[in-house]
């Protein structure tokens, strides 16, 4: 294991050792690098497809730190257009979403049609014959595709296809795009938050079995409250209880939760008057599926991170969130709530309603993880203290909930990224 | 708003509703709502609660939908008469860890307007701009109210509150832990 000066992750597999250097969570060129390594190199999450649903619809939003429209054309083919007018740069689309035939640049009215073709040039005859129009289409990322209306975006042309980069991740997109027979789609109103913290303590957290319960005591005091019962502890029974890398850096936890879940997990706070309704959909879903896959849909919670920056947690509701890093100390974080298309007016409330327990800057929930990440990251500035230790459960085999398993598989190909064009440079040199 | 204000103007109050006449002053309104802005950021939350009707609702809409509906857009809160007290009593206890230690915070209510009414309901807007002060820095969140107000034996109470931020994000500001 290379302990140079610039090792960031010490992994010795034989002892049970694992750490991070805290330079990896302040150290501003470790940022440039990861904008370069990873960023650059990574599928990342765009968007959903039901966000853009019409032909003409469009979503302006910051993608890895670049402004970008997700674009439904007129020929009904999604794509992600970056959003910079290609005669001098200034943002061809300012509004948030909407829909629209043509994007013009305010700037010098060059106008561009959903499809991000150049349909309009003022005054063109002032250019000479080497002006080709098509030349000058809106950019697109190297890459683009969809997998179960999930859209990623990647920069390098090089890279794997999404379907080999997803890896095990796909079986559980699986487990979430299977809650409907008509498709899934992200709900109106996006949470738009931020930490003053390096985004990964934010992958850490996002599937940390092992802070539920210090951390998040107020809100277990909250589902004892209004009449949820606790099974002793949070998470729950160990019918279906799992940590897996799933490769390439993603990792999952699948555990059976005390909270009710509105595709077809009812808890008594849910009331009784709608507990035949979730039995129905529950015997619905065991036709489709099979009683195996039914349960695993409808009762177990899922803690999915998909390397780099992106979650989806399907817990007691199921969110979409993705985060970007402005500085090694400050992230933009934006949340979505996902919901099947078909779900009723009613079913659609109660999932929103369960959502906000404990999910959301006003949530019972991530209000601490958030405190807790700004406070890590306070915590960093005594630079004396170099490492964090992420080594729970090392060699403990099933790795429980409680580990950091997952953790330790993203640190494991963050590293991996960092690493591996350093090490080429070297190996040319030499 | 403006629709409510015709509405008023038009004298339409229904028999069991408040009318015109009945219509609280804006000064009674204001001194009501500086004393709520006081009770909490004097943190004596249990005092806010005997502000509230036994069915009042607390809701801050997404800063990308301002007007939604909390049954069909994800909100930041909303929270039901249920909630709010489990929320007081989370905030009055330990484990709140985002506002433990409490946060300073300091509120400037301005340009109250009382718009009319619906039924019994009397209805209220305002301005705020709510300073939170921790570790050293500073968040701001400016929007405005819509209140729903009730006049009950003991005086105004309030039945809806619905907190609208003008921030476009939660950004630097990452939470509302408390009570906006």
């Amino acid at each position: 294991m290379d302990k140079s000066a610039e090792a960031f992750v010490i992994d010795d597999q034989e002892a049970g050792i694992f750490r991070v250097n805290r330079r990896a969570f302040t150290d501003a060129e470790c940022l440039e690098r990861e904008r370069r390594c990873i960023f650059d190199k990574c599928w990342i999450y765009a968007g959903h497809e039901s966000e853009v649903a019409h032909a003409g619809d469009f979503q302006s939003r910051n993608v890895a730190g670049r402004p970008m429209i997700l674009a439904r054309g007129d020929d009904g083919k999604v794509r992600v257009l970056l959003n910079t007018c290609t005669h001098r740069g200034a943002l061809v689309c300012r509004q948030k979403s909407g829909s629209a035939k043509t994007f013009q640049c305010p700037y010098h009215a060059w106008t561009y049609n959903s499809r991000g073709q150049l349909i309009g040039v003022p005054g063109e005859d002032a250019y000479s014959p080497a002006f080709k129009r098509d030349e000058f289409a809106l950019a697109q990322p190297a890459q683009v595709d969809n997998y179960r209306g999930f859209i990623f975006i990647c920069f390098d042309r090089a890279a794997d296809s999404l379907y080999d980069y997803l890896a095990g991740a796909k079986e559980y997109l699986d487990l979430v795009a299977d809650q409907s027979e008509l498709g899934m789609k992200v709900v109106a109103g996006v949470q738009a938050y931020s930490a003053r913290a390096n985004w990964k303590l934010l992958v850490e957290n996002s599937y940390d079995g092992y802070h539920g319960l210090p951390t998040h005591q107020r809100y277990f005091g909250f589902l004892s409250d209004i009449g949820v019962e606790m099974r002793g502890n949070n998470l729950g029974a160990p019918r279906q209880q799992r940590v897996v890398d799933l490769g390439n850096g993603h990792a999952v936890l699948e555990y059976q939760s005390a909270w009710g879940r509105p595709i077809a997990h009812w808890v008594p706070s849910f009331g009784e008057h709608r507990k035949a309704h979730f039995e129905q959909m529950r015997r619905r879903f065991d036709e489709r599926f099979g009683a195996d896959r039914a349960y695993r849909i409808c009762e177990t919670s899922r803690n999915l991170g998909i390397f780099p920056n992106l979650v989806i947690n399907d817990i007691m509701a199921i969110t979409i969130r993705t985060f970007y890093p402005v500085a090694s100390d400050y992230m933009e974080v934006n949340a979505w709530a996902l919901a099947p298309k078909d779900e009723s007016a009613e079913d659609s409330a109660l999932r929103l309603d369960n959502f906000l327990t404990f999910l959301g800057p006003g949530g019972f929930a991530t209000p601490d993880d958030v405190e807790m990440l700004e406070s890590c990251q306070r915590g960093f500035a005594n630079r004396e203290v170099a490492w964090s230790d992420i080594s729970r459960g090392m060699k403990r085999e099933p790795p429980a909930l409680t580990d950091e398993l997952q953790m330790r598989a993203f640190w494991r190909r963050w590293n991996q990224l960092m690493i591996e064009p350093q090490a080429a440079r070297a190996r040319r040199a030499a | 708003m403006e629709s409510t204000d015709d509405r008023t103007a038009s004298g339409e109050g229904t028999e069991s509703g408040v009318s015109a006449a009945q219509l609280p002053t804006r000064q009674e309104v204001e001194d009501f709502l500086y004393r709520e802005a006081g009770l909490l950021d004097e943190w004596r939350l249990e005092e806010w609660l005997e502000l509230l009707t036994d069915d009042a609702v607390y809701q801050v809409p997404p800063t990308d939908s301002p007007e939604g509906d909390a049954r069909n857009t994800l909100f930041i809160i909303a929270d039901d008469a249920v909630r709010i007290r489990s929320r007081v009593k989370q905030l009055l206890g330990k484990f709140a860890w985002a506002e433990n230690p409490h946060s300073r915070t300091r509120r400037m209510i301005a340009n109250v307007r009382v718009l009319g009414a619906e039924g019994d309901d009397i209805l209220v807007t305002a301005n705020f701009a709510v300073f939170r002060m921790r570790y050293e820095s500073v968040d701001t969140y400016i929007g405005h109210y819509s209140y729903k107000l009730i006049r009950g034996a003991e005086g105004l109470k309030i039945k809806e509150r619905r907190a609208i931020l003008d921030n476009e994000a939660l950004r630097p500001h990452g939470k509302i832990s408390f009570i906006l």
